[in-house]
C-alpha cells in the first residue's frame, strides 16, 4: 500500500468529528447519519400525527365541520404515507445506522458516503410529498383524494399533485433501496472476526431480512408508480379496460409491495424487543435459532400472500382459498416469535424500566392486532370487514405496537447509550401510560364502528356511528398530547439529562455495543474486537 | 342499521364496560354486524363469530401467560433468573409444540370458513333475477336486466333523510324476498364497492369488468349500506338502500315503473309549452333530489368546495351557459354532467334555479330551448 | 485480522451526496413542471441534469482517486462487489414487475374481457370483442396497428447484444492476462456494438410510429411494448456510457489484474442488460 494511503488511514485513526455544518451535511459517520435519520423521523411523526389529529377532530361529530371531503382524503393520504415512509422506516433505518456497526464490531457502515446519500434523499422525497399536499391548496389542480393506496382510475383523475406524490415516493424508495444495500453489505462483510452469522445479534438479523425484503419489493412499487405516470400523461392503458388493461393490475403490484412492507415495518421493532426483553429479564433470548428461522419464514410467506388486501375484487375461488390459507399460516412464524418473547420473560428476574414496559405492552397489543388480522384473512368474513373501520382498527393495532412502540422502546433503551445521559424515568413512565391508554381509547372503538357498517375514508357519517367516534377522537387527543410529552422527555434528556451513573447503562445488557463507553467514541471500533 | 340482536349478548356489554359512555348509550348502538337478512349473511356471521371467539381465547391465553409471568417473575419479589430454563422440556419441545398447536388452530379456522366461501363465491345456476349494478360518481344505477327497468339511486339530502342522514336514497333498490338474485357489478368511472351488511357481502365495481355476487333475501324490510371503495369527493354520499318486498309487491312495482317510464317519454315532447307553476314545481323536485346534496336546499352551497347558486352569476348569467354547465358539468370539480336528464327536467330545473330563493330573473325556460342548446354543444364537440 | 479493519477506508466528509439529492430533486421537479407545461420548467430540468453530470464526474473522480491511492483494501473491494450485486438484484425486480404485468394482462385479464374465465360476464360490456393478443383493447385505442415482428431488427439486435457480451468477456481476459491491446480492442468493440443496438432500437421505434401506427397509445400492446423495450433501451444507454468511461480508464491504464472492480461492475451490469433482452425477445417479440 503506497504512502498517501497510509497517511490517509493514519490521519483517520484518531480524528475528532469535523466542525460545523460540514459535520452534518457532508457526514460519512454512521452515528451522525443515524442521528439525522432519527431527527427527520421525529419531525415526520409530528407532521403525520398533526394530520391524524385533524382527521380525528373532523370525525369527532357527524357532519362536515373542519374540512371538506377532498381535503379530508388529502389528509389521510398524506397521513398514511408520511407515517410509513417518513416516520417509521427512517426511524428504523436510523437505529440500524447507530447500532449495527457497534453491534458487529465494525468501524462504520460498509459504504459511508452512499449512506449519507440514502439519508439526504429522504428530505427531498418528503418535500415532494408535502408539495403534493400543498400545491392543490394553492390552486394547483384537484387534491389527492385516493388514499395511500393510490388506486386507479381515481388516481388518474387527480391533478398535478399526484405527480409530485409519485416522484416523492420514487425518491424515498431509492433512498431505502440504497440504505438496504448498505446494511446488507455491512452485515455480510463487516462483522468482527469470529462473529458468525448465527452469533449475530437479533436486531442485525431482523434488519438483514428487512433489507432483503426492501430490495425485492421497493422496485416493484417503483415500477407500478411509473406505469401510473404513463397512464396519466402518455396515453398508455395499463390500468384502463378500454385499451385492454385492468385497474386491478395496479392493486396486485401495489400489494406485492404493500404486504411485505408491513413486515418491513414490523421486523426491526421486533429486533429491538429481542434486545430489550433479555436485558430486563436478565435471561438470554429464548430460542435464538427459532427466532432467526421465524424471521426468514415471515419474509418468505409475506412475499406470497399479498392479495388478501383484494378479496373483494373478484378472484377465482382457488385463488382466494390459496391467499386465505397462506395468510393465516403467517401466524406460525409470528406466533413463534411472540412466544419466544414470553418464554424469555418466563422465570426471568424482571424489572420494569420504560423500555420493558413498552415491550410488555407490545406483546399484548400486537397480539391483539395480529389476531384481528387473522379474522380479516378469512375470506367470507372479510367480505364484511373490508374497507370498513374494522380494518383501520386492525392496522393501527399492528402498526403502532408492531412498529412505533418498538421504536419508542428502542429510543428509551439506547438514548443513554447514544448520549451518555439518562432520561427522566418518572416522566417516561407517565408518557408510557398516557400513550398506551390513549392508544387503546383511540383504536379499540373503531372495531365496533367497522362491524356496525362504517366504511373507512369517509369524512362524514350517520348518527349511529357517533358515540364510538367521539370516544375515539377523545382518545386521539390524549394520544397526541402524550407524544408532546415524549418530545419533551427526549429533548430534556439530550440537552440537560444527568450523566449515566454506570456503564453499561442497564446491568442486564449484553453485546459488543455495551462494551463501548456511553456515549461511544466518534469511530466505534477502529480496531476490530476479537470475539471469544 | 339497528344493532344486531344476535350481536348484543356477545359485544353489548363491552362498550359500556370499556368505554364508560353508558350514559349516552342509545338503542341504535351498533357493536356488531346488523341482523343478517339472508342465509349467506347468516353463515358469514357465524364464521365471523367463530374466529372472534378463537381470537378471544388466544388473547386470554397470551394475556394470562404474560400477566402471570409479570406478577411472579419480577426482581422486586426477589425472583432470581432461571438461567437454565431453556434446557427444560419447553426449551426442548416448545419450538415443535407451539407451531403444531398454532397450525391446528389455523386449519380449524380455514376449514370451517371454506364451505361458506364455496357456497357464496359462485352464483347458483338457478338465479331468478339479474340486476346490473353500476357505480357512478356518486350514485348507483340499477338495471333489472330481464324487466327493462332502470333505477337511478341518489343520496337524499339531510332535510329528507333525517335520522338516516347519508344512509337514505331517493329511489331504493327494490328486491323480492325468497328469490335468488344475481348482481352484476360494474362501474362507469372509478372503483366503487357495493356493500349492504345485512346481505353479508361486499364487491368492488371495476370499470370495464363485471364482478358477480348473489343473495336470497329471506325477510321483508329496508336494509342500508354505503359505497365501500374510495371513489372521490362524495364517497361518503352514495348510500345503498335495499327495499325487500313480497314477490307480488315486486311485480306490481315493476309494472308501475314501466308505466312511469312511458309517461315521462310522452311528456318530454319538445313542442309543448309549460306554465310557470308546472316548471317551478317539477324544477323543485329535481333540484331537491339531484342538486340539494351539494348546493343545499336553500341554494347557499358549502363554500369553498360547493359554490352557492343563490344570487350567483352561474344561474343569473346567460341561459346558455347555465344549461351548458348542467349538461357538461365542470371538469375537475365535483360538478358532474347531468346530460342524462331529459329536456323537460332540465328546463324545469333551470327555471327553478333562476327563480327560486327569492331572487330571480322571472324568465321561463321551455324544453325546446334546452334541445337547442344540446344540439349546439354536440355540433361544437364535433 | 484487526489490521484489515483498521485499514478499512472511511472516506472524508463529502458534499456529493447532498449535490446528488439536489440534482435528483431538480430533475424530477423539472419533469413535473414540463409535463404540465409551466414556464421555467426547461431551466429546472436542464439545471438538474447539468448538476447530475457534474456530480457523476466529481463523485466517481473521488472514488477513482481513492482507488488509485490504494485505499481500497480487499475488504473495501468486497463491499463494492456485494453492493453492485444487490443493486443489480433490485434492478432485476424492477423489470420483473414489468414482465409480471405483461403476463397478467395477456394471460389473466385479457380472456376476461373476451368472455372467458372467472370474470367472463365482462363480455356484456364489450359485445363482440375478440380477445387475442396483440390487442389494443375493446375501444381499439390508438386506432388500427400492426404488431412488431421479431425477425427483423429485433433478431439482429439479439445477435448484437449477445456478441457484445462475448467481446466484453474477451476484454476481461485481456485485462487479467495484462494484454493491453486485447483489453482496449474488446472494449471498443463492445461500445460500438452497444451504440449500434441503441441506434437500431431508435430506428425501430421510428418504423413503429410511422409505418405500423404502433404507438404508446396503442392499447395494452403498445403500452407494454414501449414500457419494456423502452426501459431496457434506457439501461443499455446507461451501460454504454459506463463502458465508455471504463474504456477511458483502461486507456489511462487504471486497471491492474488484481484490482479492477470498476471494470467488473460494468461487465456484470452489461451481462444483466443482456439477459433482460433475451427475456424481451422471447416474451415481447416472439410469443
Ligand atoms: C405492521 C404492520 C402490519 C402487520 C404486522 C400486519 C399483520 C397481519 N395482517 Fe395486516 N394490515 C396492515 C398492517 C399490518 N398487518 C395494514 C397497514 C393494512 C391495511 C392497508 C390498507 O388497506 O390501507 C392491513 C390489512 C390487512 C388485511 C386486509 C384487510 C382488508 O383490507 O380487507 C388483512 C387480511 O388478511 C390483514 C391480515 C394480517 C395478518 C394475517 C397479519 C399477521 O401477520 C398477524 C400475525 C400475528 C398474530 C396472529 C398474533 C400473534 C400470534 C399468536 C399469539 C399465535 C397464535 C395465533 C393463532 C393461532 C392465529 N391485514
Ligand atoms: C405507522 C403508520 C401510522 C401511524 C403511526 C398512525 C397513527 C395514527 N393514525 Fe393512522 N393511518 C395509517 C398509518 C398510521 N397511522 C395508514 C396507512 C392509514 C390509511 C390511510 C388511507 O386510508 O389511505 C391511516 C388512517 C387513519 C385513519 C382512518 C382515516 C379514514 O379511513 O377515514 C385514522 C382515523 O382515526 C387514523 C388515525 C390515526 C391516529 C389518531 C394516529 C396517532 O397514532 C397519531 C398520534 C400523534 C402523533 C404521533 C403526533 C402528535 C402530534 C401532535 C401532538 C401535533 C400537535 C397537535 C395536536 C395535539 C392537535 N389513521
Ligand atoms: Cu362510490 Cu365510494
Ligand atoms: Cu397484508
Amino acid at each position: 500500500m503506497n504512502t498517501t494511503a497510509a497517511a490517509l488511514h493514519a490521519e483517520q485513526e484518531h480524528h475528532a468529528p469535523p466542525r460545523g455544518p460540514r459535520r452534518w451535511f457532508y457526514s460519512t459517520n454512521h452515528k451522525d447519519i443515524g442521528t439525522l435519520y432519527l431527527i427527520f423521523a421525529g419531525i415526520m411523526l409530528f407532521i403525520g400525527g398533526a394530520s391524524a389529529m385533524i382527521i380525528r377532530a373532523e370525525l369527532f361529530m357527524p357532519g362536515l365541520q373542519l374540512v371538506d371531503p377532498d381535503l379530508y382524503n388529502n389528509l389521510i393520504t398524506n397521513h398514511g404515507l408520511i407515517m410509513i415512509f417518513g416516520a417509521v422506516m427512517p426511524a428504523a433505518a436510523g437505529m440500524a445506522n447507530w447500532m449495527i456497526p457497534m453491534m458487529i464490531g465494525s468501524p462504520d457502515m460498509a459504504l459511508p458516503r452512499m449512506n449519507n446519500l440514502s439519508f439526504w434523499l429522504l428530505p427531498a422525497g418528503a418535500t415532494m410529498l408535502m408539495l403534493s399536499f400543498v400545491v392543490p391548496l394553492l390552486g394547483g389542480g384537484t387534491q389527492i383524494n385516493t388514499g395511500w393506496t393510490l388506486y386507479p382510475p381515481l388516481s388518474i383523475q387527480v391533478g398535478p399533485a399526484m405527480d409530485f406524490l409519485i416522484f416523492g415516493l420514487h425518491l424515498m424508495g431509492i433512498s431505502s433501496i440504497l440504505a438496504s444495500i448498505n446494511i446488507i453489505v455491512t452485515l455480510l462483510n463487516m462483522r468482527a472476526p469470529g462473529m458468525t452469522l448465527m452469533k449475530m445479534p437479533v436486531f442485525c438479523w431482523t434488519w438483514l431480512v428487512t433489507a432483503f425484503l426492501l430490495i425485492l419489493v421497493m422496485p416493484v412499487l417503483a415500477g407500478a408508480l411509473t406505469m401510473l405516470i404513463f397512464d396519466r400523461h402518455f396515453g398508455t392503458s395499463f390500468f384502463s379496460a378500454a385499451g385492454g388493461g385492468d385497474p386491478v393490475l395496479f392493486q396486485h403490484l401495489f400489494w406485492f409491495f404493500g404486504h411485505p412492507e408491513v413486515y418491513i415495518l414490523l421486523l426491526p421493532s421486533f429486533g429491538i424487543l429481542a434486545h430489550v426483553i433479555p436485558t430486563f429479564t436478565r435471561k438470554p433470548l429464548f430460542g435464538y435459532k427459532v427466532v432467526v428461522g421465524s424471521l426468514i419464514g415471515i419474509a418468505c410467506l409475506g412475499m406470497v400472500v399479498w392479495a388478501h388486501h383484494q378479496y373483494t375484487i373478484g378472484m377465482s375461488l382457488a385463488a382466494v382459498q390459496y391467499f386465505m390459507v397462506g395468510t393465516i399460516l403467517i401466524s406460525i412464524p409470528v406466533g413463534l416469535i411472540v412466544f419466544s418473547f414470553i418464554a424469555t420473560m418466563w422465570r426471568g428476574s424482571m424489572t420494569f424500566e420504560t423500555p420493558m414496559l413498552f415491550a410488555v405492552a407490545i406483546i399484548l397489543t400486537f397480539t391483539f392486532g395480529g389476531l384481528s388480522g387473522i379474522m380479516l384473512a378469512v375470506v367470507p368474513a372479510d367480505m364484511q370487514y373490508h374497507d370498513s373501520m374494522f380494518v383501520v382498527a386492525h392496522f393501527h393495532y399492528v402498526l403502532l405496537p408492531g412498529a412505533v412502540f418498538g421504536l419508542l422502546a428502542g429510543v428509551f433503551y439506547w438514548l443513554p447509550k447514544w448520549t451518555g445521559r439518562m432520561y427522566n424515568e418518572r416522566l417516561a413512565k407517565l408518557f408510557f401510560w398516557s400513550n398506551i391508554i390513549g392508544f387503546n381509547l383511540t383504536f379499540f372503538p373503531q372495531h365496533f364502528l367497522g362491524l356496525a357498517g362504517m366504511p373507512r375514508r369517509i369524512a362524514d357519517y350517520n348518527l349511529i356511528f357517533t358515540e364510538f367516534n367521539v370516544v375515539s377522537s377523545v382518545g386521539a387527543a390524549l394520544f397526541g398530547a402524550s407524544f408532546l410529552l415524549f418530545a419533551y422527555v427526549v429533548i430534556q434528556t439530550v440537552v440537560a439529562g444527568p450523566r449515566v451513573s454506570r456503564d453499561p447503562v442497564w446491568e442486564g445488557a449484553r453485546g459488543l455495543e455495551w462494551e463501548l463507553p456511553s456515549p461511544p467514541p466518534f469511530h466505534s471500533w477502529p480496531k476490530a474486537p476479537v470475539l471469544t | 342499521m339497528r344493532a344486531g340482536l344476535i350481536g348484543r349478548p356477545v359485544f353489548g356489554w363491552i362498550p359500556l364496560l370499556l368505554l364508560g359512555v353508558a350514559g349516552s348509550a342509545r338503542a341504535e348502538y351498533g357493536v356488531n354486524f346488523p341482523e343478517p337478512a339472508s342465509q349467506g349473511a347468516r353463515e358469514i356471521y357465524d364464521v365471523h363469530m367463530l374466529t372472534f371467539w378463537i381470537a378471544t381465547v388466544l388473547m386470554v391465553i397470551v394475556t394470562g401467560l404474560v400477566a402471570y409471568s409479570v406478577w411472579k417473575h419480577r426482581r422486586s419479589r426477589g425472583f432470581e433468573a432461571d438461567a437454565r430454563f431453556h434446557e427444560g422440556w419447553f426449551g426442548r419441545w416448545g419450538w415443535v409444540s407451539v407451531p403444531v398447536l398454532v397450525l391446528g388452530v389455523d386449519l380449524t379456522i380455514a376449514t370451517s370458513a371454506n364451505p361458506t366461501l364455496v357456497r357464496l363465491w359462485h352464483p347458483p345456476a338457478d338465479v331468478e333475477l339479474d340486476v346490473k349494478v353500476t357505480g357512478h360518481q356518486w350514485w348507483w344505477e340499477y338495471e333489472y336486466l330481464d324487466h327493462g327497468v332502470t333505477v337511478e339511486s341518489r343520496a337524499a339530502p339531510q332535510e329528507i333523510a333525517g335520522d338516516n342522514y347519508l344512509r337514505e336514497v331517493d329511489n331504493p333498490l327494490v328486491l323480492p324476498v325468497g328469490t335468488k338474485v344475481r348482481f352484476l357489478h360494474t362501474s362507469a368511472d372509478v372503483l366503487h364497492a357495493f356493500w349492504v351488511p345485512a346481505l353479508g357481502f361486499k364487491k368492488d365495481a371495476i370499470p370495464g369488468y363485471i364482478t358477480e355476487t348473489w343473495t336470497e333475501i329471506d325477510r321483508e324490510g329496508v336494509f342500508r349500506g354505503q359505497c365501500a371503495e374510495l371513489c372521490g369527493t362524495w364517497h361518503a354520499r352514495m348510500p345503498i338502500v335495499v327495499k325487500a318486498v313480497s314477490r307480488d309487491a315486486f311485480d306490481l312495482w315493476v309494472r308501475e315503473r314501466r308505466a312511469e317510464a312511458q309517461r315521462a317519454a310522452e311528456e318530454a315532447d319538445p313542442t309543448r309549452e309549460w306554465s310557470r307553476d308546472e316548471l317551478m314545481a317539477r324544477g323543485e323536485q329535481t333540484y331537491v333530489a339531484r342538486c340539494a346534496a351539494c348546493h343545499m336546499a336553500n341554494g347557499e352551497g358549502m363554500p369553498p368546495a360547493f359554490p352557492p347558486l343563490k344570487g350567483s352569476k352561474a344561474v343569473l348569467g346567460p341561459v346558455e351557459d347555465h344549461v351548458g354547465v348542467i349538461i357538461n358539468g365542470v371538469p375537475g370539480t365535483a360538478m358532474q354532467s347531468w346530460a342524462r336528464l331529459n329536456d323537460l327536467e332540465i328546463a324545469a330545473l333551470v327555471t327553478y334555479e333562476r327563480n327560486a330563493w327569492g331572487g330571480g330573473t322571472g324568465e321561463l325556460i321551455q324544453p325546446a330551448r334546452i334541445a337547442a342548446v344540446r344540439s349546439e354543444s354536440q355540433s361544437a364537440a364535433r | 485480522m484487526t489490521t484489515e479493519h483498521a485499514a478499512y477506508h472511511i472516506p472524508e466528509p463529502s458534499p456529493w451526496p447532498l449535490v446528488a439529492t439536489t440534482s435528483a430533486f431538480g430533475i424530477l421537479l423539472g419533469v413535473v413542471l414540463t409535463i404540465h407545461g409551466s414556464d421555467g420548467a426547461g431551466f429546472v430540468l436542464a439545471g438538474g441534469l447539468l448538476l447530475f453530470a457534474v456530480l457523476i464526474y466529481a463523485w466517481f473522480g473521488d472514488v477513482i482517486r481513492e482507488s488509485m491511492s490504494g485505499c481500497h483494501t480487499e475488504q473495501v473491494d468486497r463491499s463494492f462487489r456485494h453492493g453492485m450485486l444487490w443493486f443489480i438484484a433490485s434492478e432485476v425486480f424492477f423489470f420483473l414487475a414489468f414482465f409480471g404485468s405483461l403476463f397478467y394482462l395477456r394471460v389473466i385479464a385479457l380472456p376476461w374481457l373476451g368472455g372467458e374465465g372467472y370474470l367472463a360476464e365482462s363480455q356484456l360490456l364489450h359485445e363482440g370483442f375478440a380477445a387475442d393478443w396483440p390487442t389494443s383493447g375493446p375501444a381499439e385505442s390508438g386506432g388500427a396497428f400492426e404488431p412488431m415482428g421479431a425477425w427483423g431488427i429485433p433478431a439482429l439486435n439479439t445477435a448484437i447484444l449477445l456478441s457484445s457480451g462475448l467481446t466484453i468477456t474477451w476484454a476481461h481476459w485481456g485485462l487479467k492476462l495484462e494484454r493491453r491491446k486485447q483489453l482496449i480492442r474488446g472494449l471498443v468493440a463492445t461500445v460500438i456494438l452497444g451504440l449500434t443496438f441503441v441506434a437500431l432500437q431508435a430506428w425501430e421505434y421510428r418504423e413503429a410510429y410511422t409505418e405500423l401506427n404502433l404507438t404508446l397509445a396503442t392499447g395494452v400492446y403498445g403500452s407494454t411494448f414501449y414500457l419494456l423495450t423502452g426501459f431496457h433501451g434506457l439501461h443499455v444507454t446507461i451501460g454504454a456510457v459506463m463502458l465508455i468511461a471504463i474504456l477511458g480508464r483502461s486507456l489511462k491504464g487504471h486497471f491492474r489484474p488484481e484490482n479492477h472492480f470498476a471494470f467488473e461492475a460494468v461487465a456484470w451490469y452489461w451481462h444483466f442488460v443482456d439477459v433482460v433482452w433475451l427475456g424481451l425477445f422471447i416474451f415481447v417479440y416472439m410469443l
